[in-house]
């Protein structure tokens, strides 16, 4: 009883700074806007991608977190394609907005084929108003390629432009870095933030891991084991053989922009690995054993440079993450207390505390953009190795458990939005990577292709 | 052998014939008269020319012969006073034989004299060359310090989460170091890598802190023991690359480990 009363109050709290973020002025509003989403129809050859629109068009919009959907099985049994079909006999706002539909809000309109494009005629319109003249809050034209692709384009365009009428950060561009083997090899990888658009982005032949994504989303910073020149071919022929010859893990930047290496000395160490850039986009923190004994977190340039040690133990430090909004704190993973746990500190290294209870393996942090909220991975309440995603209020410590066993559940990543999470899981045998809302809303899998993890949500389109 | 041993003791008889001849002739005192001496043979009264020797038979038996073995000479000869055989065997009676010891091949020719004139003849005692020695016995052949390293090294072995050297693991560490110390002597540019591996379960990102610690723990422990430093190279493959992957304790164990492999 206690424990489903913390859990509402959590998820109340969850709600209540999302709307804090998304809505700006109109945060008062106790509920969610109440939107119907009738499919669209298309003229001519247009028609043939109409599944892809409207399945595109539904999701983005309900996925979003900021909707409520209507029930497509609600909705009035004459559907409006353009504003001139409310009149007299036809279509009435009052069809949608009262009961059973109950919408405050209407999206319509169609498509049709010009100039060998699909053109999407997209309409919002707030039901509630008395006229069409004050009811319209969208009608614009889209243009996309006749295929798949062009309806998906212009489906999601749209699905931007309404979300930004409520005032939430679209996810159209976004982009998310992950790491497949696929290839046979780990290489960093980006796609949509919907899945779709999966690119290649190293081929180094290698392990190739750790992404983390500069905030204005210019570089990735990554870690990899080189391949020793007289072993290329070694490595290439007998993958997952222990013959080739590969240099112990070092930090590669790239930029994203070019996509070439760019130049970043790594420390003389055992090891040195990749975590996060700060706020500027021009520090990264990275861990190493630069001190010759346990891996330990340092700042460095980008370049590699000016070389700060952060944590100063006898026991393993790695994960550090900085607060996106004061640059001035950081999350990590210690096993200074035996286990993985995560704790927190100031950039200079003082202040160190323990956010999670000592439970398990805690690790994977991830800061919400807001500065407020962590999203990590744990063990707590099972065996280890079987981790699950968690959110933190970092000040009050309270937390919320978004999944419940299913499979390996691990680096939660949070989107720009600061209401979607994409984490991997191997709810479905091999490691893939999903997304869902913040309280753990649909779930959506977005890979497919050999085993895929260490997702990041980037800001950048690159 | 008896032959030849009573050849010996004819000779010695008609020695010590003469020797008692000349004692008698020289000494004055009468003395009980001796038997005289046997009748010459009949004088031929028209003595006919003299028959030409003949060698009858000279051979050599066994004629092929290896090292160190004998061969015996037999001959058989008439009309002859004067009989040598060559190759320090010497003279030699009409009829006899002789073992002969040569070490190469040789040619042996009896000569014989007589009042008719002289003859001579050859046999050949082959003396074969040794067959050759058996092949040595198939050397071990020295194992590249590579292979010594993957047959005779030892993984280390850890708990979870930890990088604390387990008694097993020291066992193990101390054969490693003998292995190394014996590589490195007969190899001085040899370099060995001391890879650091956890199993599946912690975070990748822990994981290769992990490794890494278990990597150096385990070369500290080599070099505690004599392993030279500079010879040993520390890396960490966190989880990467798991010898197995089953999720079960018998593997996650395989997998939480030091292994030393063959630096570049």
């Amino acid at each position: 009883m206690k424990r489903t009363l913390l859990l509402s109050s959590i998820l109340f709290g969850a709600c209540a700074f999302v709307f804090a973020q998304i809505q700006g002025d109109i945060n008062k509003r106790p509920e969610k806007p109440t939107i119907a989403v009738p499919d669209f129809r298309g003229a001519g050859d247009a028609q043939k991608f109409m599944g892809v629109f409207n399945t595109t068009l539904f999701n983005d919009l309900q996925t979003s977190g900021q909707l409520t959907m209507v029930p497509k099985t609600q909705y009035p049994l004459q559907v409006p394609q353009q504003p001139q079909d409310f009149r007299p006999g036809g279509p009435s706002f009052a069809d949608w907005s009262n009961p059973p539909a109950s919408a405050n809000y209407l999206a319509f309109g169609y498509t049709a084929v010009q100039n060998n494009q699909i053109v999407l005629y997209g309409w919002l319109f707030d039901v509630r108003q008395s006229n069409v003249g004050s009811a319209q809050l969208i009608g614009k034209i889209y243009l996309g390629s006749l295929d798949e692709a062009g309806s998906r384009k212009v489906a999601q365009e749209f699905a931007a432009d309404i979300l930004k009428q409520f005032g939430a950060t679209s996810l159209l561009g976004t982009r998310i870095y992950f790491v497949s083997d696929r290839t046979g090899h780990k290489e960093i990888w980006s796609m949509n933030y919907d899945g779709t658009d999966q690119k290649q982005f190293t081929s180094y032949r290698s392990i190739t891991t750790f992404p983390a994504v500069s905030p204005d989303g210019t570089k990735i910073a990554f870690t990899t084991y080189p391949v020793l020149p007289s072993s290329r071919n070694a490595a290439a022929s007998q993958f997952g053989k222990q013959t080739e010859n590969l240099g112990q893990p070092q930090i590669y930047v790239h930029s994203l922009e070019s996509g070439r290496k760019l130049v970043y000395y790594n420390q003389q160490a055992s090891m040195n690995a990749a975590s996060d850039f700060l706020p500027d986009s021009r520090h990264l923190l990275i861990y190493s054993t630069a001190n010759g004994g346990f891996s330990q977190i340092y700042e460095t340039d980008l370049d590699g440079g000016d070389l700060k040690r952060i944590t100063h133990s006898g026991s393993l430090e790695v994960e550090p993450k900085v607060n996106p909004k004061t640059g001035m704190d950081l999350v990590f993973v210690s096993g200074r207390g035996g286990t993985p746990q995560i704790y927190r500190m100031s950039i200079d290294g003082t202040d160190v505390s323990r956010l999670t209870t000592g439970e398990g393996d805690a690790v994977n942090p991830s800061w919400n953009p807001d500065g407020q909220h962590i999203a990590f991975a744990w063990t707590r309440g099972f065996e280890p190795g079987n981790f699950n995603i968690f959110i933190m209020d970092v000040a009050s410590r309270d937390v919320v458990q978004l999944t419940h066993g299913a499979g390996r559940n691990e680096n939660p990543s949070w989107a720009p939005d600061g209401i979607h999470l994409v984490f991997s899981s191997t709810r479905g045998g091999k490691t893939q990577i999903y997304t869902s809302l913040a309280n753990g809303g649909p779930v959506q899998q977005l890979t497919t292709q050999g085993n895929n993890e260490k997702p990041v949500w980037s800001k950048s389109t690159q | 052998m008896r032959d030849s041993s009573r050849l010996y003791a004819s000779k010695l008889g008609a020695v010590m014939l003469v020797a008692l001849v000349m004692f008698a002739a020289g000494c004055n005192k009468k003395v009980a008269v001796a038997t005289p001496p046997p009748t010459p043979p009949p004088a031929t009264t028209a003595p006919p020319p003299p028959a030409a020797p003949v060698i009858n038979s000279f051979t050599a038996e066994p004629s092929t012969i290896e090292p160190g073995q004998s061969s015996t000479l037999r001959w058989s000869v008439s009309n002859a006073t004067d009989m040598t055989i060559d190759r320090g065997v010497g003279a030699v009676q009409s009829q006899g034989q002789r073992q002969v010891f040569p070490r190469t091949s040789t040619s042996y020719t009896l000569t014989v004299r007589g009042p008719g004139g002289m003859d001579s003849r050859s046999v050949n005692v082959e003396v074969s060359s040794p067959p050759p020695p058996p092949p040595p016995p198939p050397s071990t052949p020295r194992l590249s310090s590579t292979d010594l390293l993957s047959q005779q090294g030892q993984d280390a072995f850890f708990d979870y989460d930890m990088s604390e050297i387990r008694s097993d693991a020291r066992d193990a560490l101390t054969s490693d170091a003998t292995l190394l110390k014996k590589i490195f002597q007969q190899d001085p540019n040899f370099s060995v890598v001391v890879e650091g591996h956890c199993d599946e379960r912690g975070s990748a990102e822990y994981n290769l802190a992990l490794g890494d610690r278990r990597a150096t723990a385990a070369k500290d422990f080599l070099v505690q023991l004599g392993v030279p430093a500079d010879h040993l190279k520390t890396i960490s493959y966190g989880k990467e690359r798991p010898q197995c992957t089953e999720a079960n304790e018998a593997c996650w164990q395989r997998n939480r480990r030091a292994h030393l492999s063959p630096g570049q």
